[in-house]
């Protein structure tokens, strides 16, 4: 089961505050999307509004074709992860999968069935029997996702359900999440403020920022060619350089005037945007890479983050010739 | 030294607290008709006889019904307005609870005399009803704050969950908030019953022909002091405790 979902200038105000303001957004039926922006971004918002726990103050709704102005949460063919699991404590974990099907008048026979199914998709067979405090915070987010997914809902509203988890574990479970999002082709869509996170999971990210989308795409896309400075600095860290009058501060660059913006791991020995000679201030080992400050010669005033590759550990005070490969200029 | 003057401190707390009940139930199996000293041997004569009396036995039972009636309505009026206070924003909500535990500050003769004359006004006559009302009256505020001190955050997204996966508001109630108060409803549920088996004051000016526990032994006493009113006295005070080890099992030992 799987729909698209609509959202046209919606707007929600709490008191003098706009949470959103005249939010428009397309999902394709099937689509994993991620809301991604820092705390108070109107993310969460957005994905209440869908889910139907506010109402919003303008603008309207569909899912699937639907106007759901007015319609409760308990009506919509949407489920949520919540973050905290949300988990019903004295229940069975079968129980608690099964608790959708339950309010929707399915057999208990059928209903256990189903909820040993789902708790197999998420990698808990067989621990139908346990309570909810005798997993772990991993097991426990593998449970409200089966829980949410057995009543095979249209969409699925995932709030920051990753965000308690610890990195290592965080990072299996969003290559889980996306396989099985593959698996039920279920629209999802999901909060984060963890940029890598989305990156790992998104079909699309949509960057929110002040109550207002700044850029959706696919990550390869807001990643290397955000449409606005916000993006780009959300999404990783940049080197912005003013260029005026077809110079750089270093040189001549053959872009457009307005700010180039230059990931890190873009610059390198070679490149079609020519740098120049740079003298490196300071050089630190990443593991995966090694992570430097450097000036261009020509211009004393720019420090430069460069992320060159883990055999190559310059000494302070030596000097490379850099360029560019990929790098975006925002206009003016 | 020390360890000798705690433990001689505790037992002299003890004492103090116990020593009137000990005496009470010494007392009721006292072979003899003034329960006082000298102790003159042991006998169960009272016991049988405080239980081969019917008005007492009537009464036992009355006390019994009003504890158990009054304080399942007040139990489930004191948890629908915490549920409706802690999940819903009202104005003025916070006087709203407020007035709800307000009775507990108000003493059991201004509420008995307060109730008496709205009867009185209404021309409902007294009965074990109009008792009952009035230890709802009393024990509303107490189940009340009992249970919206325990409903929290976890709850709520609980109840949410259950709402977003197709849950109509009885469902909630009935499937996800009570039995995960569960222990909180028990201890409102026991503390109301005690409260109300003890309660002397409304009952007797609430009450007319049949009575509670308590006010047929207000009237026992007026004939004077005997054994048998010891012997009544100990089962009240049993009755008492076994429901607090009731709580203490089902209430207490599930916490984690």
């Amino acid at each position: 089961m799987t729909a698209a979902v609509r959202i046209a200038d919606v707007s929600q105000r709490y008191g003098a505050a706009l949470a959103l303001d005249r939010v428009s957004l397309e999902i394709e039926a099937g689509e994993f999307v991620v809301l991604l922006g820092p705390s108070g971004c109107g993310k969460t918002t957005l994905l209440n509004i869908i889910g139907g726990f506010a109402e919003p103050t303008e603008g309207t709704v569909l899912i699937g074709g639907r106007d759901m102005a007015g319609v409760a949460p308990k009506d919509r063919p949407t489920t949520t992860v919540f973050q905290d699991y949300a988990l019903f404590p004295h229940m069975s974990l079968r129980d608690n999968v099964a608790f959708g099907l339950r309010m929707r008048g399915v057999h208990r026979a059928s209903r256990a069935s189903k909820a040993d199914e789902m708790l197999a998709l998420v990698g808990l067979e067989g621990r139908g029997d346990r309570r909810p405090h005798e997993l772990s915070g991993g097991q426990r987010q593998r449970v409200a996702l089966a829980r949410a997914l057995a009543v095979e809902p249209d969409v699925l509203l995932l709030d920051e359900p990753l965000g308690a988890l610890d990195l290592k574990l965080r990072r299996q479970m969003q290559d889980e999440l996306k396989a099985i999002q593959r698996r039920v082709g279920t629209t999802f869509v999901h909060v984060t403020h963890d940029q890598e996170e989305a990156m790992a999971i998104a079909d699309r990210i949509v960057v929110m920022n002040a109550g207002r989308i700044e850029h959706h795409g696919p990550p390869r896309e807001v990643y290397l060619y955000p449409k606005t400075l916000f993006t780009a600095s959300f999404m990783g860290e940049v080197n912005r350089i003013p260029v005026q009058g077809g110079r750089a501060p270093f040189g001549p660059v053959p872009v457009p005037d307005g700010t180039l913006l230059i990931r890190p791991e873009a610059i390198r020995p070679t490149g079609s945007l020519h740098i120049g000679l740079c003298k490196v201030e300071d050089a630190a080992f990443f593991g995966t890479h090694v992570r430097a400050h450097v000036t261009p010669v020509t211009a004393q005033d720019l420090t430069l983050v460069v992320h060159l590759p883990q055999s190559q550990l310059p000494e302070a005070g030596a000097v490379m010739d850099l360029g560019a490969e990929t790098y975006v200029v925002l206009t003016k | 030294m020390m360890r000798v003057l705690t433990w001689a401190y505790l037992a002299a707390a003890y004492a103090f607290v116990f020593l009137p009940v000990a005496v009470l139930v010494a007392f009721s199996f006292q072979d003899g008709r003034l329960p006082v000293p000298p102790f003159k041997g042991v006998t169960l004569d009272w016991y049988a006889k405080v239980l081969g009396n019917d008005d007492l036995v009537a009464a036992l039972l009355n006390s019994l019904l009003v504890a158990v009636v009054s304080s399942v309505i007040a139990l489930l009026l004191g948890f629908l307005a915490a549920h409706a206070l802690a999940r819903v924003r009202l104005p003025r909500s916070a006087l709203m609870r407020g007035v709800l535990i307000a009775p507990m500050t108000v003493s059991y003769l201004i509420i008995a005399l307060g109730l008496l004359s709205l009867f009185n006004m209404t021309g409902v006559r007294l009965s074990l009803w109009t008792a009952g009302i009035g230890h709802v009256v009393i024990n509303l505020p107490l189940c009340f704050a009992i249970t919206y001190a325990a409903m929290g955050d976890h709850q709520r997204n609980a109840e949410r969950a259950a709402r977003d996966l197709g849950a109509p508001e009885w469902k909630v109630l009935t499937l996800i908030s009570a039995p995960m108060l569960s222990a909180p409803l028990a201890a409102a549920f026991f503390l109301s019953v005690t409260f109300s088996w003890d309660e002397f004051i409304i009952a007797f000016l609430l009450t007319r022909f049949d009575v509670t526990l308590p006010v047929e032994i207000w009237s026992m006493l007026k004939s004077g002091l005997s054994p048998a009113t010891n012997a009544v006295g100990s089962l009240v005070f049993l009755v008492s405790v076994t429901l607090v080890i009731l709580l203490e099992l089902t209430v207490f030992r599930k916490r984690p």
